[in-house]
């Protein structure tokens, strides 16, 4: 046993080049994998801290929609027995504050430990703040785990000085409280917490492209593991033959190759871990900023090693090496003692196997046709992904070959003639690095397309959303009132009214809209009836955002319920990231069916560039209270910028893992096929030449690779925008097309498989003729 | 003689040092002198200058059901520096011979939530208030007070029969050899009716109520560990307050009240001594007492009426009605602090 033992890992010490193969790739697909887990972990886990804060996420609220609430309103509810806990959120320099009062917070999160001397004294003075990393204010802040990069907690009067308010944002009210708050305080009404998981829902979106993309990556590792495992079985046929002749049986030779499947799998699986640990420290950063820019969703940017992930990472290596490995140990299993010890490695890929593979690429796409035409629901779309990139994997060999085929037909000479067939002939080796490059360059298509759509249009919709220069919110109705007549002609004044009420059966908001150019000319309805715009504005009826309309298939022209009256759908209109139901009517609509709504906020329309400082100076409004176009737009853009490191860095590293793959290929298939290149180097062609054709050939592999790339990854990006968003998030996004982008990636491909060849063609080259010679010798 | 707010607002200190936090400090904020004036209705108000302060008052309470029980309100004041800011702290406390229910709530100042206003008086902090009904005299005369504790509520009124009376030398209480000291004056003369809100329904109850005024800024000796504090309505008539510090330095003290409201300090001559702990919360605090002032005729033994009286707060503590039989029939109010 031990002997045999010794024999099977003397393959190892012979081909040191494969072990590191097994390994590294293996470790890349673990790692990409675990590394994209981890910032999903962490973002995840920095948004249950963030929706939990003080119980935010589950406590009802009192608030007042007429004024700004304040400390008095606060006291007075708990001087009536009302366990109320006011917070008033805002920014500072950057950092996200949140206020609170530690006397009256709910224990538990979000809430500092003042138990330090003099802390509660510094707390409250406001010389100190708790803070995640990143956190900056012009008070101290301390390091407190757990809280958010870029947000910290303070008191609430030390927030209400740094954001110059004496206002509060709401009060949050403990349960078991029965009654109505106007009884205290007049004006005053409970409001439900926000629907539940809005931030989960949100940053779903964001977080399925990382999901994917690491599922992509281990796939396209599992393609190398697959490969190097199957070539050291085969390779050790005649040992395996050797060992079973002598009287190792069946099943122990199948365990001991096990258990060095194992070992070999759990070293290159914490290699993975650690590679995964390094992934994600690198671009977390990139990831909590687009997270936090995009939806306010604040993520830690520190990474903490959870064992979880360890554990979750072995598993995913050894589960891919046992999928990887398993059709060898299995066949192993089941070998006649007097099997014949030819290697046949690269034996394996007939024309019955290219058959069987373009058979089952067709029923894979016609599956994944079939699941894109009545498929229903979120996993119904990821099994449309999976059935389309599996499909168009298995499709790749037969129509490279179909492809080389073709081109044969078209070359002249001999040389050009064996080049071409000697590339049909590689096909099969060379096919499972060719699939894992297909998949990464169509995850980069595919993923490249539905970010740039994203950006695209969501910038769009906020020109659309934000036509507006000057964004004003009064202290009550009255300072609205005086900021109209204060602006008088220099912007249209333009009231933004909203209720929360039930939109189509489910809680959602109602606004009311006045009519402006800005509206008419800039809003493009997604569906609409004749003349939707006069329509709306003569109270005839209600526009409905795309969500409730895909929600309740309600198209122009059919009835909706909004808040207990049914009204005539006008159009649909775009509503991205807006988890919620929403519906607008005509101002004069509104205003007559809630009267009560809140009356402070208004739009100003202007080219007035000195309008906002003379706001500012005349009624002294925070910076939260005047917000300018400009700024929320560049601000949004930087988050944009965010997400596209990000995905540039993952395109970057799948690609590299194909690169990786390929190259492994071609160097074992560089010794593999002397034989092939012997007789062409004995009829004349120099080694040079020969070596430069195999570059060639696999830059040749890789354009056609890239090729069907391209319509792979167009239609991978269809089903993330079209069919996983939809079923996801409610609304779909418009795809638009970056062929520069493709050809960039094109090239990037073509660059990794010159590379790849690189090595093995410059062995070849350099190959001591005497080698080639051997070949006649016939050492087999 | 309640010391409990500095643990709260200490912790760290308190925990490090035991009950020695308790005793440092006090610089900068302004400290009780000997001969003390108090002018009222001011002094009924809160003292800012000084680091602690607070309104106390206990009931001890004969229920429309034949049971005895017990109630506490109490606000604290605490400075957290000589400049502010300051902090509130409620406690209130209801006892029923096989129940305790707690009250707690903290609050800053400044916001209206918590506070004290000495003309008209006025204590409250959330939904506890202690408020002032007299029509004439004293403020402390007359008040009307309720507070939430858990499950249970009440709402009782009182009216003094008696007049205000000063600790220590006159309203000057010194707690140890060396001097620390505070201001420290009661109304002990309450006739008490009002109504408990129990969780099973409300009882209607009578008895009498003792509310203690006190405020200072270095309350304990280093090496004090904690205390046992007495407040008692003897069936002559006469008051007794009587505390002993227990740790390193022990130390001793009563007032004993005439029907009159005639004050005579004792120094000496006091002897209090547990008899019987039972286990509360995972220690062993006493439940009955010997309380004896030989020189007065005073030989009591004092009983809990509820032995699990259990303050369960922030910094816990035992406080309830009690029960004494001996020289004299007696009942009044029992706290303990530093038993761990």
């Amino acid at each position: 046993m031990r002997a045999a033992l010794g024999a099977l890992l003397s393959h190892w010490r012979r081909h040191p080049l494969q072990a590191l193969t097994l390994i590294v790739g293996l470790a890349l697909a673990t790692g990409l994998w675990t590394g994209v887990q981890a910032i999903n972990a962490q973002a995840r886990t920095s948004y249950d801290w963030a929706a939990a804060q003080l119980g935010q996420d589950s406590l009802e609220r009192i608030v007042h929609p007429g004024r700004d609430l304040a400390l008095a309103d606060f006291a007075a509810f708990r001087r009536a027995g009302w366990p109320v806990t006011p917070v008033l959120e805002g920014r500072v320099r950057g950092t996200r504050v949140i206020g609170i009062d530690p006397f009256t917070a709910p224990p538990g999160e979000g809430v500092p430990d003042l138990s330090g001397a003099d802390d509660l004294t510094a707390f409250l003075t406001g010389e100190l703040a708790f803070g995640g990393a990143g956190a900056a204010l012009p008070i101290a802040v301390r390091r407190l785990d757990g809280v958010a990069p870029g947000t910290a907690v303070a008191d609430i009067a030390a927030v209400q000085r740094l954001l110059g308010t004496a206002r509060i944002d709401r009060l949050l009210l403990l349960p078991g409280v029965e009654g109505d708050p106007a009884s205290v305080v007049p004006g005053t009404a409970r409001e439900a917490p926000p629907a539940e998981g809005d931030l989960d829902r949100l940053t779903d979106s964001f977080h399925l492209n990382l999901t994917a993309f690491g599922l992509l990556a281990f796939a396209v590792g599992l393609f190398i593991v697959n490969a190097a495992i199957g070539l050291a079985f085969e390779q050790r046929r005649p040992l395996f033959r050797t060992l079973r002749a002598i009287g190792l049986s069946a099943r122990a030779l199948t365990a001991l190759l096990a258990g060095e499947l194992l070992i070999l799998t759990l070293v290159a699986g914490l290699i993975g871990c650690a590679l995964g640990y390094l992934v994600a420290a690198a671009l977390l950063p990139g990831v909590a900023a687009t997270l936090g820019g995009l939806y306010g969703a604040p993520v830690d940017g520190g990474l903490t090693l959870a064992p979880a992930w360890w554990l979750t990472g072995l598993g995913m290596a050894v589960a891919g090496a046992a999928l990887a490995g398993g059709q060898s140990l299995w066949q192993l299993a089941r070998l006649p003692v007097l099997a014949p010890a030819m290697p046949r490695a690269w034996a394996r890929a007939r024309a019955a196997t290219l058959r069987r593979q373009g058979a089952g690429g067709v029923a894979l796409l016609a599956a994944a046709a079939l699941l894109g035409a009545f498929g229903q629901g979120l996993g119904a779309g990821f099994a449309l992904l999976g059935a389309l990139l599996l499909g168009a994997a298995l499709l790749l060999p037969p129509l490279l070959v179909a492809a080389l085929d073709g081109l044969s037909r078209l070359v002249r000479g001999p040389v050009a003639e064996w080049m071409v067939a000697d590339a049909r002939q590689q096909v099969p080796g060379l096919s499972l690095a060719l699939m894992a490059l297909l998949l990464a360059l169509a995850a980069n298509v595919g993923v490249g397309t539905m970010v740039g759509s994203f950006r695209e249009t969501f910038t769009g919709w906020l020109d659309q959303r934000l036509a507006a220069q000057l964004y004003v919110t009064g202290a009550d109705e009255a300072q609205a009132r005086e900021i109209a007549a204060f602006v008088g002609d220099r912007a249209d004044v333009l009231p933004i009214v909203s209720v929360q009420t039930d939109v189509a059966g489910a809680p959602g908001e109602l606004f009311g809209q006045p009519d402006h150019p800005i509206f008419r000319d800039e809003w493009p309805l997604l569906d609409a009836v004749a003349a939707p715009w006069d329509r709306l504005h003569a109270g005839e009826g209600a526009l409905l955002n795309e969500q409730t309309a895909r929600r309740m298939d309600l198209w122009a022209g059919d009835a909706v319920d909004l808040g207990g009256t049914a009204w005539e759908v006008l159009g649909v209109y775009s509503d991205y990231g807006n988890p919620r139901g929403q519906a607008i009517l005509g101002l004069g609509a509104f205003d007559a069916a809630y009267p009560e709504a809140d009356r402070r906020r208004l739009a100003l329309v202007t080219g007035d560039a000195a309008l906002r400082d003379d706001l500012e100076a005349r009624f002294g409004l925070p910076p939260d209270r005047l917000v300018d176009q400009a700024g929320i737009k560049r601000f949004s853009l930087d988050v944009f910028e965010q997400t596209f490191a990000v995905t540039r860095a993952l395109n970057v590293l799948t690609l590299g893992v194909a690169g990786f793959a390929l190259w492994a290929s071609l160097t074992t298939l560089g010794t593999m096929r002397l034989p092939q290149v012997a007789p062409v180097w004995a009829l004349g062609l120099t080694r040079r030449a020969i070596a430069l054709s195999d570059l060639a050939r696999a830059t040749l592999l890789a354009a056609l690779t890239a090729a069907l790339a391209v319509p792979v990854g167009l239609a991978l990006a269809w089903v993330l925008l079209a069919v996983v968003n939809v079923a996801a998030f409610g609304w779909r996004l418009p795809m638009l097309v970056y062929p520069g982008q493709w050809l960039e990636l094109a090239l990037w491909a073509l660059l990794a498989a010159a590379l790849a060849a690189l090595v093995p063609a410059w062995r070849l080259w350099r190959m001591a003729p005497a080698r080639l010679v051997g070949v006649f010798a016939g050492e087999r | 003689m309640r010391w409990l707010v500095l643990w709260l607002l200490f912790p760290a200190t308190a925990q490090a040092q035991g009950f020695a936090g308790l005793g440092q400090g006090g610089e900068g904020f302004a400290l009780p002198a000997p001969d003390p004036t108090f002018a009222f209705p001011e002094d009924h108000g809160p003292h800012p200058d000084y680091r602690i302060e607070w309104w106390y008052l206990t009931a001890v309470l004969d229920g429309a059901d034949g049971r005895t029980y017990g109630i506490q309100w109490t606000l604290f004041r605490s400075a957290l520096t000589p400049e502010g800011p300051q902090v509130w702290m409620g406690h209130s406390g209801i006892t029923t011979p096989d129940a305790h229910f707690t009250g707690e709530t903290l609050a800053r100042g400044g916001i209206g939530q918590a506070g004290v206003t000495a003309a008209p008086f006025a204590a409250w902090i959330d939904d506890f208030a202690m408020t002032s009904t007299a029509t004439d005299g004293d403020a402390y005369d007359a008040l009307a007070v309720a507070a939430r504790a858990g499950a249970a509520s009440y709402a009782l009124d009182l009216a003094a029969t008696g007049p205000l009376v000063f600790h220590g030398d006159d309203g000057f209480s010194v707690k140890s050899e060396s001097g620390q000291a505070s201001y420290y004056y009661s109304q002990p003369f309450y006739e008490v009716a009002g109504t408990l809100s129990l969780p099973a329904g409300d009882v209607a109850v009578t008895g009498q109520g003792w509310l203690d005024r006190e405020w200072s800024s270095q309350p304990l000796e280093g090496d004090q560990e904690g205390w046992d504090w007495f407040s008692l309505h003897l069936d002559d008539g006469h008051r007794l307050m009587a505390f002993r510090l227990r740790g390193g330095s022990p130390f001793l003290y009563a007032t004993w009240i005439a029907p009159d409201g005639t004050v005579e300090a004792l120094y000496d001559g006091i002897e209090i001594e547990p008899l019987e702990t039972a286990g509360v919360e995972g220690r062993d605090v006493p439940v009955r007492f010997r309380l004896a002032i030989p020189a007065k005729g005073v030989d009591l033994e004092v009983a809990a009426v509820n032995p699990d009286s259990w303050q369960a707060t922030l910094f816990p503590y035992w406080e309830g009605p009690v029960v004494a039989e001996g020289s004299h029939r007696a009942r009044g109010y029992l706290e303990m602090t530093g038993y761990e």
